[in-house]
């Protein structure tokens, strides 16, 4: 498991380097506290869609919830001059308000999240144009809400607010997925929802948590981003921005399956896709190609993974056979159970060939 | 004697370690209903996927038309005219009985672009379901029919390739009796027309109707050829039974305690319609019996809130508990180690220790924090008092055999405190060594006083292990046998059902 977040780190610090050789204006100190931010603005969000993908699913609404969170939260503190805490608890609430209905409708209603998530997408975006009638909502030059922008946008000793809240929070998550009896469920789960409902545990209150979660998180991620860029306009803020998580999560190392990931591979892809869009600045590439060059680094990364693992499958499978092998002929193993098992594999009709 | 279509000759086939068909010769004439009958796992179905091309035999040899094959692929078969109906019907629910019939083989025009001649199929499909007399036309989708009109179109598909022999491998054991009936006269109208059927069924009674000659198989072996007018119950049950079964039982030490659990007219879905009722002492090997499919399973899994209940009540020493869950039943003490263990039992990929605690991991966790301490002890423990053949106890779940994984599942179980305990098949593909490491285990749980109830469709487990057996039959428990009345006779009868004999007495 280790392995292959030693592999991404290692091949963050290899490409790092190469672009700095090439630039050394990608190693100094102002690009890469630019960078950091940004790492932390998407890596807050990463998170959330990284347990949801350890479940088995996925979130698609993330960026639309950005966009109607957002309206929401500058409204609150502009039009309605609400005190900026108070602001603050409405859109952590209302991430997980969205993210438990999401979470209700998979499991309870037995929704694909695809779809329920693909649905919130088109909703949220939709709810968040109308609410402003496709007008930006922005800041004036009053002081809204200033203490909360200094914490969000502002920095410790020159590293970014954002940057410390990802570890911050990343070690909080990383303590519940690896060491909680929560995250031991979570990828049993993932794994096998079915056995895990044998061993006793509620797997839709695990699936639904997991949504939650990310709600939360993306709440979260909204009042930075409305900080970052000071204003949101409904129709574009936010958008794509699920795809950079879900991107993130992948390159981390989650299946899609289900079942696999960790919490520092999720932060170490996030920064490496940060890395990549920076390179592209950097090294003069077309900014056109930007989501190519992405594209192109996560298909080769999950390729590698895979060959990777099948291999480590074939050894295994190997070792197992090498440890069966004599006992089942010492001990003619498997008497009488053999033919009824062999009775439950599927025939496969004559006439279909 | 008529033309004889196929012969099967001196067939072995074996698996690694255990030996599916052992010397069965076999041969089908034009126009002959056979019937093939035998216990669950007898080798009826290894045979037919022999015949069907799906399995290759060790040995012997196929003689069709004069030609004689080591082994025939599935084409071949095809091409000889051998079919076959499913048990579980092997249709595609969302295409339409046309294009379910010539599945593979449509008929195409539009040249190079290869369109599918849909009329062409429905006007061809349409005399077949009007010689079986269906009443629903070829642009049916098959998900609106009912299992019986499913059997149609898989009929059907039979008389479009020009079958010669169709193979029914238990055919209505979803029937109704009125549909049964129904295709007891289809299957007399393809013997009038020369097609010649295998019938495998558990049902004696339809057996007897529609066979012309029977033939038993039991442990790989053919051990009985009946002629029509031998065909009775007492001797087909008595070909079927009769192995040599080995002394595996080995007495409670203390009669079985007082109290237990009393399941008092249980409802489950599977059944809807019928009643269970079963009660298991503390103390007590519970065997229950029955056919694949008689309600066991269905039972097993609403005791534990798999499946919700229907109707009915569980009590544990005379009070009620709620199974809603199965961790309301984990709650209450009552476990389930389940018939598929790589689906149910295990999280495969996980390691020993991880599938050890699944279900008890808020033990060994101080503010949900897992102690990795406590947890390694006890998934040790667990290893070492079942003798679990793993090199440590972080090896994947996927990498040891079968046995030593439904050790792990009943490791699971153990590090906590069961009051009543399903085993679903326990030694289903498990090795004879840990076979009886299970059973002795089963022993020593019961002495610590939990009730066991063991659902097995292996004759020999089920006479050897349990202390009392109760057989179930169509969803419902059709009795319950004590030792001195233990024998395979017994046993079959009940499982094969009262009911079935009285129907079958009512028959011409």
């Amino acid at each position: 498991m280790i392995k292959k977040e030693l592999g991404l780190g290692l091949l963050l610090v290899v490409i790092s380097a190469i672009t700095g050789a090439i630039n050394p204006a990608f190693l100094s100190l102002v690009n890469l506290l630019n960078m950091a931010n940004l790492i932390g603005l998407f890596g807050v969000f990463a998170l959330g869609e990284g347990l949801v993908i350890i479940t088995g699913g996925i979130d698609l609404s993330l960026g639309s919830m950005f966009a109607l969170l957002g309206v929401v939260f500058v409204d609150l503190l502009t039009t309605y001059q609400v005190p900026w805490p108070i602001a603050l608890l409405a859109v952590l609430l209302g991430g997980l308000t969205l993210g438990g209905i999401q979470g209700f409708l998979i499991t309870r209603l037995k929704m694909q999240p695809f779809i329920v998530t693909l649905c919130g997408l088109l909703i949220y975006r939709g709810a968040a144009r109308y609410y402003t009638t496709d007008s930006t909502r922005g800041f004036g030059y009053g002081d809204e809400a200033g203490a909360l922008s200094d914490i969000a946008s502002g920095n410790v000793a020159g590293v970014p607010n954002s940057f410390i809240l990802l570890i911050i929070l990343a070690l909080i998550l990383g303590v519940l997925l690896h060491r909680s009896v929560y995250g031991r469920w979570l990828y049993a789960v993932g794994k096998n929802e079915e056995a895990a409902r044998f061993s006793g545990i509620s797997t839709n209150i695990v699936i639904a948590t997991a949504y939650i979660i990310s709600g939360g998180l993306a709440g979260v991620s909204t009042v930075l981003f409305v900080f970052y860029t000071n204003s949101v306009s409904p129709s574009s803020f936010g958008n794509f921005y699920e795809l950079y998580a879900i991107a993130a999560a992948v390159l981390g190392g989650c299946s899609l399956r289900g079942g696999e990931g960790s919490i520092l591979g999720i932060v170490l892809g996030t920064a490496l896709l940060q890395v990549l869009q920076n390179l592209v600045n950097i090294l003069g590439i077309p900014n056109s190609l930007n989501f190519a060059v992405m594209g192109t680094v996560i298909l080769i990364g999950v390729l590698a993974d895979h060959q990777l693992q099948a291999r480590r499958r074939r050894k295994l499978a190997l070792a197992g056979l090498a440890r069966t092998a004599p006992r089942s002929t010492l001990v003619q193993g498997q008497q009488g159970a053999s033919p009824r098992g062999a009775d439950a594999l599927p025939v496969r009709t004559g006439d279909q060939a | 004697m008529a033309e004889i279509l196929f012969e099967l000759a001196g067939i072995s086939k074996s698996y690694p370690g255990v030996i599916a068909l052992d010397d069965v010769s076999l041969r089908v004439s034009r126009g002959e209903v056979l019937g093939l009958i035998g216990e669950n796992g007898a080798g009826k179905s290894t045979l037919m996927r022999v015949l069907g091309g799906v399995v290759a035999p060790s040995e012997g040899v196929i003689r069709i038309g004069g030609q004689e094959h080591a082994r025939m692929t599935v084409t071949e078969a095809t091409k000889a005219g051998i079919a076959f109906v499913h048990q579980e019907l092997n249709l595609f629910e969302n295409l339409d009985v046309a294009a379910n019939v010539f599945i593979g083989r449509e008929p195409l025009v539009g040249g190079p672009l290869k369109l599918v001649d849909n009329a062409q199929m429905r006007a061809r499909v349409s005399p077949l379901l009007a010689r079986l007399g269906a009443d629903f036309t070829p642009d049916t989708l098959v998900d609106d029919l009912s299992i019986a009109e499913r059997q149609m179109v898989e009929i059907a598909k039979a008389l479009s390739i020009d079958a010669r022999v169709i193979i029914m491998d238990e055919p209505t054991s979803s029937l109704t009796i009125s549909e049964t009936e129904r295709l007891l006269e289809v299957i007399a109208d393809l013997k009038a027309h020369g097609i010649a059927v295998i019938y495998i069924s558990h049902r004696l009674g339809e057996i007897m109707t529609c066979a012309d000659r029977v033939v038993v198989l039991r442990d790989g072996r053919t051990v009985g050829e009946l002629a029509r007018h031998e065909l009775s119950h007492a001797a087909m049950i008595r070909l079927m039974i009769g192995r040599d079964l080995k002394a595996l039982y080995t007495p409670p030490k203390r009669p079985s305690q007082p109290g237990g659990c009393d399941i008092a007219g249980l409802v489950t879905s599977a059944f809807p319609d019928r009643q269970i009722d079963l009660s298991v002492r503390h103390g007590e090997i519970l065997g229950l019996a029955g056919l694949v499919g008689a309600g066991r399973t269905s039972l097993a899994r609403a005791a534990f809130g798999i499946d919700p209940l229907l109707g009915g009540e569980i009590r544990i020493d005379n009070a009620a508990v709620g199974v809603a869950s199965p961790r309301d039943a984990i709650r209450q003490g009552i476990y389930l180690v389940p018939e598929d263990r790589k689906k149910s039992g295990l999280v495969l990929e996980l390691p020993i220790r991880e599938n050890v605690t699944l279900a008890s991991l808020l033990n060994y966790a101080r503010m949900w924090l897992v102690s990795g301490v406590d947890e390694r002890k006890v998934a040790k423990e667990q290893v070492r008092r079942l003798a679990i053949k793993a090199p440590s106890i972080d090896m994947e779940a996927v990498t040891l055999s079968g046995g030593n994984q439904q050790k792990v599942v009943l490791g699971k179980w153990l590090s906590m405190q069961p009051r009543v305990m399903f085993f679903d098949e326990p030694t289903r593909g498990v090795d004879v060594g840990a076979k009886s490491e299970i059973y002795a285990l089963m022993r020593e749980l019961a002495e610590q006083g939990v009730a066991i109830v063991m659902i097995s469709s292996d004759m020999e487990e089920v006479i050897g292990v349990s202390d009392r057996v109760a057989v179930m039959h169509e969803g419902s428990v059709s009795g319950v046998l004590e030792r001195p009345q233990f024998s395979e006779y017994n046993v079959l009868r009940l499982a094969m059902g009262q009911a079935l004999e009285t129907v079958e007495a009512a028959a011409p």
